[in-house]
């Protein structure tokens, strides 16, 4: 035990630095040709035609002819001409298609690919294939989806419902004392990764197909191209390479443009390399769903929370994707860390004919957040308490139910981690001076304020997720006493190679260098599921412990390591093994910790091994001259179980909490007929260091009995406190109760010069 | 990269005489090419549709500041950094170097030039609403000669300017104040930095006592070019700060800017902004402020 807890540097840190790392824009193949899309126009019609043209002769001349025999072209129709397998991305629903066949119901769907050796070529002719399209009536937005303007996805437009039933609502609201409704919007929100997404393919009957990309879920990837090819499993191999961040966008996209990449190798013979560049990846991949929440909530008068009733709903976009996971874990976050006695959440994924949404950060759970943590400092207004002390009346404790009727066996202390909070960013001391400036006689343009948020998020897969998912990790020594952990979990710029290593380490007693993380790759290691969900840590580092600890076992077993060992005699007994019996491996598989119960039909039971605990408080001012808000000082105390590298823990809260700020106060996404139109990072406002507070971390320590050295998850918990702190800030600063985000300027000056 | 770059060409001549003839001989076939900041972005886009580039970054002639006792004379190759460094813009013309500043990141800073965001016409570029409160002259050269004319005549429409095909911009004159003026430049953008203006506002004003007596004022993004916003200048000039004063001089930037809805902003908050900003600049003259 002395690794865990310690800032030990990034193990593939040095190699990032000085550029030694190999993205996938970084390989090349003999032969390679490149590859592109083409995609559509329009957001929703027939296909009637597809053409190849010519450059017009034009007045410079110096446009040459475009070789169209040279070029490998793909389209719906190869899929069935070529004998492969089935047109869609193998995910849930699997109604998305590879490559749209007659009709396309998003912009930017992909309909013809196109390979080349000349990649500037290839750019020439993707502008001169033309397709010719019978429009039909498209909708965009989740209400026109819900009024069934147009009905564009099933029967009824819906993807997923959920209803989650505590108690009896209906009972309650004849009884309460206050009765408080609001209505919350949250928008899509680009992830914005620095390395775009890109697949490398080589594909032939023969040897079947191979891919290199940047991905989080090689997995997946493996699963969606098993389909789409018809080949057996040993004949896919999926490899990831060094990856420039996901954030989700690179948890369902990448199966995408890895089978379109393998298309065109499969249709060529040759290695083919596609890689999108930042316009193409912005406005044609995944983004965070946009949300609308309902609220009805039920008071006492001593300001006791009765009844809950929520509705959630969440556009999915054009094609079902993830939507229906992403929707239950908005809904089950939806009524947050507070004991209700009754609770209704009913929650629905829509279809649009926008691109689809997909994984981002959070995972629907900053969205339904964002809509309680809003409304209940309406609800405290309502009855007439502070913010603080309403929320301290309703804290779920020890012993308590939440929503889905899960019972909290772990020590929560949310009225600790307030305390702490308002402790160290000075809260009621800053509440009282900003009102005294803001109301004084002469007041300044800059109006400061305060706010925060209270929150929890569950790590792992959603109730029984992680049984069926299976999770192995191996571990496997070298005859010199090295050890490399075997998983599919990938390192994105996260620290999974690092926190793996650190555990690993740890379990055995010996030094960090003796540990390396195998790149994951289909063919080589065991599927540990995905990269996602909080829960590589949390689930996957428990399953490395235990592989781990079994080589030990192993090698006691044998008799040729002794209870108490230096590193010296591992390393010798490890050779020694290997020598007498050929190879020492470990693998360890998912054993759900006791008591888990969870009931997938009624969405009823313990929906989480663990939850992360949180109170984030934002301090903010706010120009009235140019209605801009910029977050001054942001304070973040959470409980996340163990910190297993309070450098990479604190990194990981520190970036959330940026990206949340961008899908608060500054990223929105323009659209227009349903595509992007800011589709670029000048005019899609991510923010800037310029733009960024001091972000003052702090965690408080429970150790979890089932996690790795007591860990929980803690990749997504920062994405969720932002956004309704910050706006709860808003309010304390300005008086106007804003509840839709992103909160730009400009809707900022229509509600405050409106109010005269 | 998008663009199909065999199709580009660009010719880099060595000396201005030798590219001011490449200009005369064949008018608009040849388009200069300054620090390429806004050229690359579109090249990279697939989206710049004239092919045939003059490079001019390596011509001595059109690099360099001059200051003499009536003026600063920057050559238009004057890149955003080498505007901040200088000593007597950072005292006397604090407001383009503000602009200079919040220009890009320091990249573009480094290769980004005062002459390129003239003649690139963008209604929404930083430096133009403060050259236009500098009241600077602008020098062409040609084959034929040269010409100078006040800034302020220069952008005639959207992206349409008082420049011949065969004439480079050289330089950029800015009159030297006699006396202590006060400064005001507001560009805003949303982030603090790597944005393009929703509303850019430069003002510089000298007062007499408690009247306004000499006041000049451009405004970025709220028209089809930089404008220097004449008839509110002569709203404010020779009045006192009051009420009244203040909602003629709002009355008449209302009239002269014309904002529109776009990607970036709308036009309900570009006016908005630009008052407010007009009304906090005005209350800075103030003596008691």
């Amino acid at each position: 035990m002395n690794l865990v807890g310690k800032p030990i540097p990034r193990k593939e840190g040095r190699k990032k630095v000085t550029g030694q790392a190999l993205y996938v824009d970084d390989l090349s193949f003999p032969g390679m040709l490149h590859g592109v899309t083409v995609r559509s126009s329009v957001p929703r019609g027939r296909i009637k035609n597809i053409s190849f043209d010519q450059p017009p002769a034009t007045a410079g001349g110096s446009d040459r002819n475009i070789p169209w025999n040279e070029f490998t072209i793909v389209t719906a129709k190869d899929i069935r001409d070529l004998k492969l397998g089935e047109n869609y991305v193998a995910l849930i629903l699997n109604d998305q298609p590879y490559l749209a066949d007659e009709v396309v119901n998003h912009p930017e769907e992909a309909i013809v690919l196109l390979a080349h050796p000349d990649k500037y070529l290839l750019e020439e002719a993707r502008r001169h294939v033309s397709i010719e399209y019978e429009e039909l009536p498209a909708i965009f937005s989740l209400h026109d989806s819900l009024a069934q303007k147009e009905i564009i996805w099933g029967d009824d437009n819906v993807f997923k419902k959920f209803l989650v039933d505590k108690g009896n609502v209906d009972d309650v609201w004849a009884k309460a004392d206050f009765i408080v409704e609001g209505e919350y919007e949250t928008g899509a929100q680009e992830q914005l990764y620095i390395e775009n997404n890109g697949a490398i393919a080589l594909a032939n009957p023969n040897d079947g197909v191979t891919v290199w990309g940047s991905m989080q879920c090689p997995y997946y990837v493996h699963k969606a191209l098993i389909k789409l090819f018809g080949l057996p499993e040993e004949k896919i191999r999926v490899i990831q390479t060094e990856t420039g961040g996901g954030f989700g966008g690179k948890e369902e996209y990448p199966s995408m443009i890895a089978g379109h990449a393998a298309l065109l190798a499969w249709k060529s013979g040759l290695p083919v390399k596609m890689i999108y560049d930042r316009a193409e990846d912005m406005v044609a991949t995944t983004k965070r769903h946009p949300s609308r929440t309902l609220h009805k909530t039920a008071v006492n008068k001593d300001g006791k929370l009765l009844a809950m009733e929520i509705d959630f709903v969440i556009d999915g976009g054009a094609y079902c994707t993830l939507s229906p996971v992403v929707l239950s874990r908005g809904t089950i976050h939806a009524a947050g860390p507070y004991f209700c006695p009754d609770v209704r959440i009913k929650s629905t994924a829509v279809a649009t004919n926008l691109p689809p949404h997909g994984a981002f950060r959070g995972f629907g759970a900053p969205q339904s957040i964002f809509a309680l943590e809003r409304h209940l400092d309406k609800v405290a207004k309502t009855v007439g308490l502070t913010p603080e002390e309403f929320r301290r009346r309703n804290f779920i404790h020890e012993g308590e139910t939440t929503a889905t009727n899960q019972t909290i066996r772990e020590k929560v202390d949310m009225d600790g981690l307030l305390n702490r909070a308002f402790e160290l960013s000075d809260y009621h001391a800053k509440r009282e001076r900003f009102a005294r400036e803001n109301g004084s006689d002469r007041p300044s343009r800059i109006r400061k304020g305060i706010g925060f948020a209270s929150f929890m998020h569950g790590a792992g897969f959603t109730g029984s997720g992680e049984v069926y998912l299976q999770s192995v990790v191996g571990a496997e020594a070298t005859p010199e006493g090295l050890i490399r952990i075997l998983a599919a979990s990938t390192e994105i710029g996260q620290g999974t190679n690092t926190i793996f290593a650190q555990i690993a380490a740890d379990a055995l007693g010996l030094g960090y260098d003796l540990f390396e993380v195998a790149q994951p790759d289909t063919a080589q290691v065991p599927n540990s599921g995905p990269t996602v969900a909080s829960r590589t840590c949390m689930i996957v580092g428990k399953l490395v412990e235990s592989a781990v600890v079994g080589l030990k076992q192993t090698l006691l077993g044998s008799g040729l390591l002794k209870d108490q060992y230096t590193q010296a005699e591992f390393q010798r007994a490890c050779g020694d093994y290997i020598e007498k019996f050929g190879r020492l491996q470990s693998f360890s598989k998912y054993q759900p910790p006791p008591n888990i119960l969870w009931d997938d039909e009624k969405y009823q039971g313990d929906a989480y091994g663990a939850f992360a605990w949180a109170v984030y408080v934002a301090e903010v001012s706010v120009d009235l001259l140019t209605y801009e808000a910029h977050v001054d000082d942001f304070v973040a105390v959470q409980e996340v179980g163990r910190v297993i590298n309070p450098v990479l823990a604190a990194g990981q809260i520190e970036g959330g909490i940026a990206q949340a700020i961008g899908m608060t106060l500054y990223e929105n996404v323009v659209w227009e007929n349903g595509r992007m139109k800011n589709g670029q990072m000048t005019n899609y406002i991510m923010p800037t260091a310029a733009d960024i507070p001091p972000i003052r971390v702090y965690f408080e320590e429970n150790p979890y009995a089932y996690g790795p050295d007591g860990a929980k998850g803690i990749g997504e918990l920062p994405m969720d406190g932002p956004a309704p702190a910050i706006l709860n800030a808003i309010e304390n600063a300005t008086g106007e109760s804003f509840n839709q985000i992103p909160l730009m300027p400009e809707k900022m000056m229509e509600d405050l010069v409106g109010q005269g | 990269m998008r663009a199909y770059v065999p199709s580009y060409q660009l010719i880099s001549p060595a000396t201005l005489g030798e590219a001011l003839d490449v200009l005369a001989r064949a008018a608009g076939a040849w388009q200069p090419f300054a620090g390429g900041t806004d050229l690359m972005v579109l090249l990279e886009a697939g989206k710049l549709p004239h092919k045939n580039y003059l490079n001019i970054w390596n011509l001595p002639e059109l690099h360099g500041i001059e200051v003499t006792d009536a003026h600063v004379t920057l050559g238009a190759l004057t890149t955003y950094t080498e505007v901040q460094d200088h000593e007597t813009l950072r005292e006397q013309f604090p407001m383009l170097c503000q602009a200079a500043s919040e220009t890009g990141g320091l990249a573009i800073q480094n290769r980004g030039t005062i002459g390129g965001n003239i003649v690139n016409a963008s209604p929404a570029a930083d430096s133009p609403p403060a050259l236009l409160a500098y009241d600077a002259e602008l020098e062409f050269v040609s084959a034929k000669g040269s010409r100078t004319i006040p800034y302020y005549s220069f952008h005639t429409g959207y992206k349409q300017m008082n420049i011949r095909p065969d004439e480079l911009l050289r330089s950029i004159r800015l009159p030297r104040p006699a006396t202590e003026s006060q400064h005001y430049y507001r560009k805003v953008g949303t982030r603090k930095a790597q944005a393009i203006s929703k509303v850019c506002f430069a003002g510089v004003a000298r007062m007499d006592a408690d009247r306004i007596a000499d006041v000049r004022i451009a405004l970025g993004s709220v028209a089809p070019v930089p404008l220097r916003c004449v008839q509110t200048e002569a709203a404010l000039r020779n009045r006192r700060i009051n009420a009244e004063t203040l909602a003629i001089a709002k009355a008449a930037l209302t009239a002269e800017i014309a904002p529109i809805d776009d990607l970036r902003s709308t036009r309900n908050y570009r006016l908005k902004v630009s008052l407010n900003l007009l009304e906090d600049f005005v209350l800075r003259l103030a003596p008691t402020f």
